[in-house]
């Protein structure tokens, strides 16, 4: 290929571009990558980029494409254009998550308790009831120090306007971090002189702060706790991650079948005997976690579990009910709890949110469905999600009825105009919608990873980032302040 | 370590094993062929026949040539015991304990497998077969290698061992067995030029030749059964093998060697005698065919001990604590 990937006559489109100005300029943190690149010969880019793409397949961090009979695999795509975070603006995204995930947990612990918040008319009890991830199972429940959810990851989003809004919570067990280690190790292969120039901050001690968070939660008396991950199994989408996070962090990946209980205690199946397990990072969904408390017909999760729980012999990540934050109408509210439980104002806003329960709210939304995106309270995965500027009459028709049908399932929120940043596009860069998910850790202290999954719409002018369409990912460079250690330990 | 894991890594090392002497049995057969144009189509009826899969083979296929032996033993997806089919099996084996062994010996079986299956995917056709087979027991040995240099020779490994062991010990049984079956028959070939070409491809097909050649220059059939079956040194013979897979059963248990402690240990435990006392004679004198029997049948009632020892689902009642709690 004699093509010369450079970004000579890169146009922005009018769009906000992550990398370069309103004048087509870059912005000074991206200034030493731009020159990077154009520096670089012909083809030495693409170059590296299929390399980039050689090591992923070599790792096998792959999925099988789906009713392919010979075995494809593929590797979830990967656009070697990083996105760039400063620090200032960082310093204010950590700030803002810490605040909403403090907030959220004092949240989730109320709601299963006293429910203060909803005795004092701030979010309406019909609302939190219908949630389909609120567990009554739940009440009365304390997890260990308190902490409900230890991992979460937050989706973020920059509109035209320049500010960086929350789209959406994910305190079940927010998948991708993986992504984040993996871009970064391959990236830092393809540029290692820029790593150092441009101090971009580690995320390499993702697994052992993990570890840290779960071994926090070990019941008291237990000197030293035996944790392990606990996944669906090799046919799970998010396999990869979880074996990777148990690899990294040095302990065992079980099945639910790995595992037993037995007089209050929970046990893993060794070749030796069984072995008494202490913290559970748990990767598999509340509903099949124990088939004697949820989804009876659950293959996968571990009979009598929750009672282990209960006594306080065990201890699970996330514990079980925080899906309750995780609705898309209890979303709308989270401003307010920031206000109710902090006293403070919230430092990151949500994104403008109709609830269709409410009539005018609905009456609205109905009146304007091509231009709202429409989402249902309980999917994810970029499903079940209506958006309005490229939606025909007849999906318009038939959200109006799903909303008219249940409006408790349904929010609307106006089209953001994503920001962009430069993707490889044949044989030049256009610009590509993104978002990003940092991730939360909440042990002993809160921790936010300096970086995050960004994830790239791959196809021209999409709004939508999932993996199942037709996304891919970047990796996100959060710089160092002056001052501040930066640069990547090998792990 | 998990139970599940242990049998994971244990069927993961049998079936790059299998994969690799399936290998070696369709190369010596290629390299055979060359060196004897007459007669060549009989010289693959025996690779079929050693499988035990006879009726399948003639069931999808029409003639017994190489073409469609070596699409059987090869790149067959749906013949559960090919080349194609042990590596995918393998690698999910490898997939699902990802986190225990090295990621380096992870990316060594992924690349041995997608290798074999775009050739799988190009409908088997590959330019030199022979160049084709070397490069896949080339694979099959850098996993090995990898393995041994990259994973601490702890119970993982121990587990890895002892399936890999086991498993080559069965499939020089079988070789031997087939080909024994196939050119004794022929009493008056034995002595002939044509008798030392077939068994010096035996030999050849585990690697063997230079090491028999260096020990015992000249090819007769009970020095090649020796070799073969009783030799301690070299690294696919039986004994050998049993020894190695012995040993490693030991690291497991931490039991002594020479005592036992599990019905694992004491099978093991007898066959490795049972060879190590053993002389060729009385081999030969009472059927290497009843012998090789025989072998097979203790071989297989020490891997059922292994899995009932080991690796089956013990019911719950039977809870005891785990003699080393350790931090996983």
């Amino acid at each position: 290929m004699s093509d010369h990937l450079q970004f000579l006559g890169y146009d922005t489109e009018g769009f906000f571009d992550e990398l370069f100005n309103d004048g087509n300029q870059p912005r000074p943190e991206g200034q030493l990558l731009v020159e990077t690149i154009n520096s670089l010969g012909v083809g030495e880019l693409r170059m590296r980029q299929e390399a980039i793409e050689r090591t992923l397949m070599r790792m096998g961090i792959t999925f099988a494409v789906y009713g392919d009979e010979q075995g494809t695999e593929k590797i979830f795509p990967f656009d070697i254009i990083p996105r760039i975070v400063g620090a200032a603006e960082w310093s204010r995204v950590e700030a803002g998550l810490k605040q909403r995930i403090r907030a959220l947990n004092c949240f989730i612990d109320d709601v299963y308790h006293d429910q203060n918040i909803v005795n004092d008319g701030i979010v309406p009890r019909e609302l939190l009831e219908d949630a389909r991830t609120y567990r009554t199972e739940c009440h009365g429940l304390s997890p260990p120090r308190g902490i409900w959810c230890h991992i979460t990851g937050t989706d973020l989003v920059r509109h035209a306007d320049g500010q960086i809004y929350v789209l959406e919570d994910n305190l079940r067990c927010p998948s991708g971090v993986s992504y984040v280690l993996q871009n970064r190790m391959v990236m830092k292969r393809s540029f290692p002189q820029v790593f150092n120039s441009a101090r971009v901050r580690p995320v390499i001690d993702y697994p052992g702060r993990l570890h840290n968070t779960l071994r926090y939660l070990a019941p008291s008396q237990v000197d030293n706790p035996t944790t392990v991950v606990l996944t669906p199994g090799i046919y799970n989408s998010a396999y990869y991650e979880h074996s990777f996070l148990a690899q990294q962090m040095g302990v065992q990946l079980v099945e639910g079948r790995d595992l037993v209980v037995k007089d209050g205690f929970v046990f893993m199946r060794t070749t030796t005997g069984f072995e008494r397990v202490d913290v559970i990072y748990r990767r598999i969904d509340d509903d099949f976690l124990d088939p004697r408390v949820f989804r009876d017909d659950s293959m996968l999760g571990v009979p009598g579990i929750m009672d282990v729980y209960r006594r306080g012999n065990v201890a699970l990540a996330n514990a079980p009910g925080t899906g309750v934050a995780d609705d898309k109408v209890i979303y709308a509210f989270v401003p307010d709890m920031i206000n109710y439980y902090l006293n403070e104002e919230a430092i990151l806003p949500n994104v403008p949110t109709y609830v269709c329960q409410k009539q005018d709210d609905r009456k609205y939304v109905l009146e304007n469905l091509d231009k709202l995106v429409v989402k249902a309270a309980n999917e994810a995965g970029g499903y079940g999600m209506l958006v309005g500027p490229h939606s025909t009459k007849e999906e318009q028709q038939k959200f109006a009825h799903l909303i008219n049908e249940n409006p408790r399932n349904y929010i609307a929120q106006p089209t953001l105009s994503l920001s962009r940043v430069p993707t490889i596009v044949d044989d030049h860069f256009e610009g590509r919608h993104v978002d990003l998910r940092p991730y939360i850790l909440y042990g002993e202290e809160i921790f936010v990873l300096p970086g995050g999954l960004t994830r790239v719409a791959l196809r021209k002018g999409s709004l939508v980032v999932n993996s199942s369409q037709g996304g891919g990912s970047k990796d996100t460079w959060v710089l160092a302040e002056p001052g501040m250690p930066s640069g990547e330990m090998e792990p | 370590m998990l139970s599940r894991v242990a049998e994971s890594i244990y069927w993961m090392a049998r079936y790059v094993e299998r994969a690799e002497n399936l290998c070696r049995y369709v190369d010596v057969t290629l390299n055979l062929i060359l060196d004897q144009p007459v007669g060549a189509g009989q010289q693959w009826e025996p690779l079929v026949s050693t499988t035990g899969d006879q009726e399948y083979f003639n069931e999808h296929y029409e003639t017994t040539d190489a073409d469609s032996v070596i699409q059987f033993l090869t790149f067959d997806r749906d013949y559960p015991n090919s080349i194609i089919s042990s590596l995918r099996i393998a690698r999910e084996n490898a997939r699902s304990v990802r986190e225990t062994i090295s990621s380096e010996s992870w990316e060594a079986l992924n690349e041995f497998y997608h290798f074999v299956l775009a050739a799988t995917n190009n409908g088997g056709r590959v330019e030199s077969p022979s160049e084709f087979f070397r490069t896949v027991r080339q694979y099959s040995q850098l996993f090995g290698g990898v393995v041994d240099a990259t994973m601490a020779h702890g119970e993982s490994w121990n587990f890895y061992n002892m399936g890999r062991m086991l498993e080559r010990a069965d499939k020089t049984t079988r070789i031997l067995d087939v080909k024994y079956f196939t050119l004794l028959p022929s009493i008056a070939d034995v002595g002939t030029p044509i008798d030392d070409l077939q068994w010096s491809a035996v030999l050849q097909s585990v690697s063997g030749l230079e090491t028999y050649r260096k020990r015992y220059h000249g090819l007769t059939v009970p020095r090649i059964i020796e070799f073969l079956i009783l030799d301690r040194a070299f690294p696919r013979a039986v004994s050998y093998c049993l020894t190695a897979a012995d040993n490693s059963l030991h690291g497991i248990t931490g039991a002594p060697t020479g005592e036992f402690c599990n019905s694992a240990e004491q099978r093991l435990g007898l066959l490795r005698s049972e060879l190590a006392f053993m002389r060729v004679e009385e081999i030969v004198d009472n059927g290497l065919h009843q012998f090789i029997d025989s072998l097979q049948r203790k071989m297989n009632s020490a891997s059922k001990c292994i899995h009932e020892t080991f690796f089956a689902l013990r019911p719950v009642e039977s809870l005891t604590m785990s003699q080393n709690q350790s931090q996983g």
